[in-house]
């Protein structure tokens, strides 16, 4: 088995029984539940605007090249630098240039996944830089030494008093502060981070072809912050997130902010289009925008799992999906967790080292449900398990005993021999993996044959 | 081959052929703007809301109850009498001790209760983000019924930055509790003239 594998297992497995841990998530899960249904009354037809939404990607993934050269070129009249990059590294150097040119100490971050994927905050460390996560969320997992838990609500795994315990440990403050305190600490803090800070780096929701801006959408203001103060702004950001028109924005900001968090519409959302113009005060003075590739090309290739490129990263299937709930989002070991996490990884990090994922589903179709760009996520999850066997990347011991299993199914005679009890034997313990997770298997103790000749007599 | 050309290559070598879209009829009925249901939502996220005539009342209810504030500014020139308007071109990073921001904006949306400003109406581009509170000043026929009629308004127009706003500014990080006044302001306050 791949490390990568194992190591899921592993992790998954402690988790399942961690009970402390499924509280924890199941009622913040619950909340989340709870709003839901209140945001989505914006809509008149709530199935018909997640069509709808599906449409504007479909066209948007069906003409890419052409909505990525009229993002640059319009971006880049309002004074923005454009920068391609295949993979991370290459996006990595490029930040790493800037930096250095701009002899850059300190960076605000605001909340992106992109910057997650490609280990920004790593590698800024690793040239002396220090990168400050202005999110409350990432500002707490950052605190913590962890990743982000949840593509939307980072330190979702947290509850109120780890949250305190962690801001005393860390920060020395008062222990058991109430949510408000703690927020309130973390405003002060950072609000000199954003002064200090040389550059800010955000990600980007979606971005505009017509009009060549960047959409940035969140609550508590950090992302205006991170872009007004510091004098260079870079934005990173997949090649999937580009959307044809600043009119479409009417449809996709409402239901990323219902399928996010439940709200009619977030506090902010902003469409940047360049740096500060001539005669402005404020502002960034250079903007530069990376457009990342980093294997989302490879999903586009594939007819069948095209359609994941539409994901709007609201994490609304991680919160339905039953897996999610109970092994959490670390045990994933991916930046992208969740149902959506499972379908993108393969392809985005190798099939061979991730196709495990695409067996942490129950196939119960709760994300399809879910997903307000209707991806069929669990379809998506079968096709990769298709994909993994034709690539020949299924394990040696799982051909044979597939093999083994279409002889004897296919011949009567294998069927009808042995009782009951011997294949009960075979299965449950010679196959031990089967009842790791399940309660033992019945054979029962005469073959169809003998029913058959029974009944027919 | 650069980076660039590169990536684009992929894209179309990889890209779909065209298909048609299922025709898929999405707008609703035309709804009216209504200053009610603009209130009630603005009230639901947060903020607060006075219901004025003109200018001076306005002045007014700023005089009667934010008088006490050391720091305002504002872009208004009605307003000079009561608060700073001489921070036009003052440097981004003084402004981080203003208590109170008072600024137009362009539109009002009834079924969200968000106001849109550009940097037009922001003057700084930080204004609206860094006041430890924010007054907007907006008159009702500028209130639209429906994001979507929103974007017919503002869709073809030209900006460098520019911003929904939507309440103060407020997180759910811990515990998905709600909590204002993340790093934004910390409380928002519209004066509807109608
Ligand atoms: S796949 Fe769908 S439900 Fe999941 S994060 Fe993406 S848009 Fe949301």
């Amino acid at each position: 088995m791949k490390e990568t594998a194992a190591s899921f297992i592993a992790k998954s497995t402690i988790k399942a029984n961690d009970l402390e841990h499924r509280r924890k998530i199941n009622f913040n899960i619950s909340r989340y539940n709870a709003v839901v249904p209140q945001g989505k009354q914006q809509f008149a037809d709530v199935m018909q605007a997640r069509e709808h939404a599906k449409n504007i990607k479909w066209r948007a993934i069906e003409t890419l090249d052409q909505q990525l050269e009229e993002f640059e070129l319009q971006i880049t009249k309002r004074g923005a630098k454009v920068i391609w990059a295949e993979d991370a590294q290459q996006a990595l150097d490029e930040i790493g240039k800037i930096c250095a040119e701009k002899n850059c100490k300190t960076v605000v971050k605001s909340k992106s996944m992109v910057t997650e994927e490609v280990h920004l905050n790593h590698y800024l460390e690793s040239k002396g830089i220090e990168s400050i996560e202005t999110d409350l969320g990432e500002y707490i997992q950052q605190l913590d030494e962890e990743p982000p838990y949840h593509i939307v609500t980072p330190a979702m795994h947290k509850s109120k008093e780890d949250v305190a315990k962690l801001f005393t440990e860390k920060l020395g403050t008062q222990p058991g502060l109430t949510p408000e305190q703690l927020t309130l600490v973390a405003r002060q803090k950072l609000r000199e981070k954003y002064i200090q800070a040389e550059v800010g780096v955000t990600g980007a929701n979606f971005i505009i072809a017509d009009i060549g801006g960047v959409a940035v959408t969140e609550n508590e203001g950090n992302a205006r912050l991170s872009t007004a103060f510091p004098k260079t702004h870079i934005v990173i950001v997949g090649i999937e997130k580009v959307i044809p028109s600043l009119t479409d924005l009417s449809l996709f900001w409402p239901l990323l902010a219902t399928y996010g968090t439940g709200q009619k519409v977030t506090v902010y959302n902003t469409v940047l289009s360049g740096p500060k113009q001539p005669g402005e005060t404020d502002g960034p003075e250079e903007m530069y925008v990376i457009l990342l590739d980093n294997g989302r090309t490879n999903l586009l290739k594939n007819p069948q799992t095209r359609e994941a490129l539409y994901c709007i990263r609201c994490g609304a299937c991680l919160n339905a999906c039953p897996v999610y709930k109970n092994i959490g989002g670390h045990a994933y070991g991916t930046t992208y967790s969740g149902p959506i996490g499972s379908v993108i990884t393969p392809h985005l990090r190798g099939l061979n080292e991730y196709k495990h994922l695409s067996y942490a589903s129950s196939l119960c179709g709760n994300c399809t449900e879910v997903c307000p760009v209707r991806i069929n996520l669990h379809e998506l999850l079968l096709e990769n398990r298709h994909e993994a066997v034709v690539e020949g990347d299924s394990s040696l011991s799982e051909r044979i005993a597939w093999k083994a299993w279409r002889q004897a199914s296919m011949n009567r005679k294998m069927m009808n021999a042995g009782n009951g009890k011997l294949k009960n034997w075979v299965v449950n313990k010679v196959f031990k993996g089967w009842t790791t997770y399940r309660s033992e298997l019945n054979f029962s103790q005469k073959t169809f044959n003998e029913m058959w000749q029974e009944k027919n007599k | 081959m650069s980076a660039r050309e590169r990536i684009l290559a992929a894209v179309k070598n990889s890209q779909p052929e065209h298909t048609p879209l299922p025709d898929i009829a999405f707008l609703k009925e035309p709804v009216l703007a209504s200053k009610e249901q603009f209130a009630t939502i603005v009230q639901a996220i947060g903020a607060t809301i006075f219901f004025v005539k003109d200018i001076t009342e306005v002045k007014e209810i700023l005089q009667e109850k934010f008088q006490q504030l050391p720091r305002k500014i504002t872009s208004i020139a009605a307003l000079a009498g009561i608060a700073d308007v001489n921070w036009i071109a003052a440097d981004p990073h003084s402004l981080e001790n203003v208590d109170l921001a008072i600024l137009d904006a362009r539109l009002g949306v009834c079924e969200n209760g968000a106001v849109w400003l550009t940097e037009n109406e922001m003057v700084q581009r930080v204004t609206p983000f860094i006041a430890d509170s924010l007054a907007i000043v907006l008159t009702a026929d500028k209130l639209v019924a429906t994001m979507h009629a929103a974007y017919e308004v503002i869709g073809d127009s030209q900006y460098g930055f520019a911003s929904f706003i939507a309440g103060p500014s407020k997180t759910a990080d811990i515990e998905q509790s709600l909590v204002l006044g993340a790093h934004g302001p910390r409380n928002m306050f519209i004066f509807l003239i109608h």
